[in-house]
């Protein structure tokens, strides 16, 4: 592979990658900060509103990371790969900028008065912009995917006599059958990531003995939503999503899969590993037949294989973009069972005495970062070897003015930077957390 | 339909340099103004609910180029490519410095993060203003509407100058300095006391610096663009926009002595030169989009070469859908821009305030 082109790629895929570990939070938290000030003004319990409180300083951290390592994602399209963005810009420049326009003030702008304003504002008037900062933050996850969605299935463009990409029909473009599946899936994704982590830290005070009965709403809050989003998250919206991947990218669900040929009654490979210059699955454990009742609804249907398509339009990484859906997979069927086992305890009222239960909660923290990283893996790698599925090639759409050198000068700086900003964060979230829920909130 | 857009976007722009120039203008005089724990926190807070919105204008206005004018965007960006990074970085340390201090009540924390904020800030105006100054001299753009500028090459402007030059620095430090001023106003009016006057001494005190440099850089843009010219020799009408900038510095100047000879009535004064400073940044900006049009970047090498709205405009049904979102867009955002400045109007103090 020309250099230049993998220095280009690494470049987006780590500066993303770093960057959606912050919105798949922020996502996920504002819709259980809503739940907390909504509890706050039914129950008129103060504990809600100091919960709450708490949440939103730890959101408000997560949501400067998010903001600060978000705009270089919005610039790259520039200077990354200004090929691509001269190509399709007047199609993808649409969803991109009224992210801007209908997301991102109203994220800012209320969080603003979210953060600052609880004492100028009436309870009320303080829930509805928790409200608002929801809106805001959902909403921009739904321009990103569909600027995604178009790049896996595009619709609505038309040609233009430069060659370039031109929008042909808005509502194609903004209500695209793959943006709404991948929607659906990818904020349950972002909603485990907010439950997982809110009871987390609930498991941590009641191992802890401290802050008891802030640790017991917030365990009773994130196991609930866990449980719902950890179900929705298999079905129906991953199921769908699998759908989407079959009918509009074969080779790409073969390769997710490890299917190397066409077989009939083609199995599901739960671990093995895949060799793909032999061009087969080295270890299975499998469960036969499985993979047509998933696809075509019909167990043991005849699939096709890697090997029914011309190897230039096949995955380059088959093996990295086998492990992140494996994984992906795998994690999610585990959720599923911690979270059901939890909410059992809970409805049983034997949750907050079960140390090894919150023990496994505790643990959980990272697992859903991971699934959520695993997942956006197994979308941009399964495009691959397209840009634009069909249109353009990755190969095609680099900034061929900036050199792997000045590519990788920036990808290190960004390295260091991140890794900076890391340690910033966990060191700052971790003080919240040892403070407490009940501490006075930091400010200006 | 493009020169719509090329109106939206420049007043996109011109908007993000008024709002987010005052909270990175009053960056810059953070360290100078502020003297105690508590003026600094009052700075802090009189930008603290407002900055990050205010540098959403930028992503907006990014976006909105994007789509608007996809090639320029693609040209522009990855020709820039090394100071836009470095834009980035700066922004990133610059959003730490702000929202970090406030979490650990220890004066080396505290005084690391607030030469970050302080630094990051004035490097960002001449940053700003050197991309300004970029734009108006023109770039080294190839027959496929590509480039790519080194940081420097001799300082000189010519059809292969780095990004910075002697032109692009005068500009650099003009923007520094009208930041500093439209921020030191901005920190006036919103503060009191000792800490609004040593801010309003500041903008007295840069009052003259500013209209020197003015004069150079519009000296200098004319010998190194004469083109400059040409829009306002067809269009008489726009001689009213140097008319507007001379006047705003009058204005700032009369506010300023007023409001220190008349200490009750300052308020009023303080608003009027804050009012002053964005109507000359607006008339500055407004001056160089009508100077350009309908050029968007113009060649150092090859007049040809240049972008214009005819060849970097997205198509046409995009251009016309783009327009019904982007004025529901534009009405929603102004309606919560209105209602969080009115929320948090006024002085800011410290005693009952904050979360």
């Amino acid at each position: 592979m020309d250099s230049a082109l993998l220095i280009h790629r690494l470049h987006f895929a780590f500066t993303i990658t770093f960057h959606y570990l912050f919105p798949q939070l922020t996502m996920g938290l504002a819709p259980l900060i809503v739940v907390l000030k909504t509890l706050a003004l039914r129950r008129h319990g103060e504990i809600y509103n100091q919960a709450a409180r708490f949440w939103a300083s730890i959101f408000g951290i997560n949501f400067v990371l998010g903001v600060v390592t978000g705009i270089p994602m919005e610039f790259q399209f520039g200077t990354n790969w200004s090929h691509f963005s001269r190509f399709a810009g007047g199609v993808i420049g649409q969803t991109l900028a009224m992210e801007g326009m209908f997301a991102f003030f109203l994220e800012s702008a209320f969080l603003g008065l979210f953060l600052y304003g609880e004492k100028r504002l009436t309870p009320r008037a303080h829930l509805w912009s928790a409200v608002a900062v929801f809106l805001g933050s959902w909403l921009s996850g739904y321009f990103i995917i569909a600027t995604d969605a178009w790049m896996q299935y595009p619709v609505g463009y038309e040609r233009a006599a430069d060659g370039s990409i031109q929008l042909g029909s808005f509502w194609k473009l903004v209500l695209n059958p793959w943006a709404g599946w991948q929607y659906a899936h990818n904020m349950s994704g972002a909603a485990i990531t907010g439950a997982f982590v809110m009871a987390s830290i609930g498991a941590f005070y009641l191992l802890w003995g401290k802050y008891e009965e802030y640790g017991r709403i917030f365990v009773k809050v994130g196991v609930v939503a866990g449980c719902l989003f950890s179900v929705l998250q298999v079905f129906p919206t991953g199921d769908q999503q699998g759908q989407m991947v079959f009918r509009h990218q074969p080779p790409t669900l073969a390769a997710m899969e490890g299917l190397f040929t066409e077989q009939a009654g083609a199995p599901i490979v739960l671990i093995g590993q895949p060799n793909v210059d032999e061009g087969r699955i080295d270890n299975p454990v499998i469960i036969p037949g499985a993979l047509g009742f998933l696809t075509y609804r019909r167990w043991g249907a005849r699939m096709q294989g890697l090997d029914a398509f011309p190897p230039e339009f096949r995955p380059q990484n088959i093996t990295l973009l086998y492990y992140s859906y494996h994984i992906m997979v795998g994690l999610g069927t585990i959720f599923i069972a911690i979270m059901m086992l939890s909410a059992l305890l809970l409805w049983r009222g034997k949750l907050f005495q079960a140390r090894w239960m919150l023990w496994i909660l505790l643990l959980s923290l990272p697992f859903p970062y991971i699934a959520n990283t695993a997942g956006w893996m197994t979308a941009e790698l399964g495009r691959q070897p397209w840009l634009v599925y069909g249109l353009m090639l990755t190969a095609d759409g680099y900034s061929k003015t900036v050199s792997a050198g000045n590519g990788l000068f920036t990808l290190l700086g960004f390295m260091g930077m991140y890794t900076v900003l890391g340690i910033l964060f966990l060191f700052l979230v971790r003080r919240e957390i040892e403070r407490g829920p009940a501490a006075e909130a930091v400010g200006h | 339909m493009a020169t719509l857009w090329f109106v939206i976007i420049a007043i996109m722009l011109t908007v993000y340099v008024v709002l987010d120039g005052f909270d990175l203008g009053a960056g810059v005089i953070y360290l100078i103004v502020a003297k105690t724990r508590d003026e600094r926190r009052l700075v802090l807070r009189s930008i603290g609910p407002v900055w990050d919105g205010n540098e959403v204008w930028l992503v907006a206005a990014a976006g909105t180029l994007y789509f608007a004018f996809p090639q320029l965007y693609a040209s522009s960006f990855s020709g820039f490519y090394l100071p836009l990074m470095m834009v980035l970085w700066l922004l990133m340390l610059r959003a730490i410095g702000i929202e970090f201090r406030a979490h650990i009540d220890n004066r080396v924390w505290q005084g690391f993060f607030d030469v970050v904020f302080s630094v990051s800030s004035a490097l960002l105006a001449i940053f700003f203003g050197a991309a300004l100054g970029n734009v108006v001299r023109g770039v080294p753009l190839d027959h496929e509407g590509y480039f790519f500028e080194p940081l420097w090459t001799n300082f000189k402007p010519g059809p292969h100058p780095g990004i910075l030059d002697w032109y692009t620095i005068l500009i650099g430090v003009l923007a520094l300095v009208t930041l500093t001023v439209h921020g030191a106003l901005y920190v006036a009016l919103k503060t009191e006391n000792d800490l609004s006057r040593r801010a309003r001494d500041i903008a007295v005190m840069l009052w003259p610096v500013q209209l020197l440099l003015t004069c150079l850089s519009l000296i200098a843009t004319y010998f190194v663009r004469p083109h400059v010219m040409t829009n306002y020799g067809v269009h008489p009408i726009g001689v009213l926009i140097p008319m507007v900038v001379v006047g705003s510095l009058a204005v700032m100047a009369w506010a300023n002595r007023q409001g220190r000879a008349q200490e009750q009535r300052q308020s009023k004064k303080e608003k009027l030169a804050f009012l002053g400073s964005t109507l000359y940044i607006m008339g500055m900006l407004v001056g160089v989009a009508f100077a350009l049009y309908p050029v968007l970047l113009p060649a150092s090498t090859e007049p040809v070469y240049s972008l214009t709205i005819n060849n970097s405009a997205a198509g046409h049904h995009g251009l016309v859908v783009g327009f019904i979102w982007w004025i529901i867009g534009t009405v929603l955002t102004l309606g919560y821009f209105v209602f969080v400045y009115r929320m948090f109007r006024g002085k800011v103090r410290l005693e009952g305030e904050g979360y």
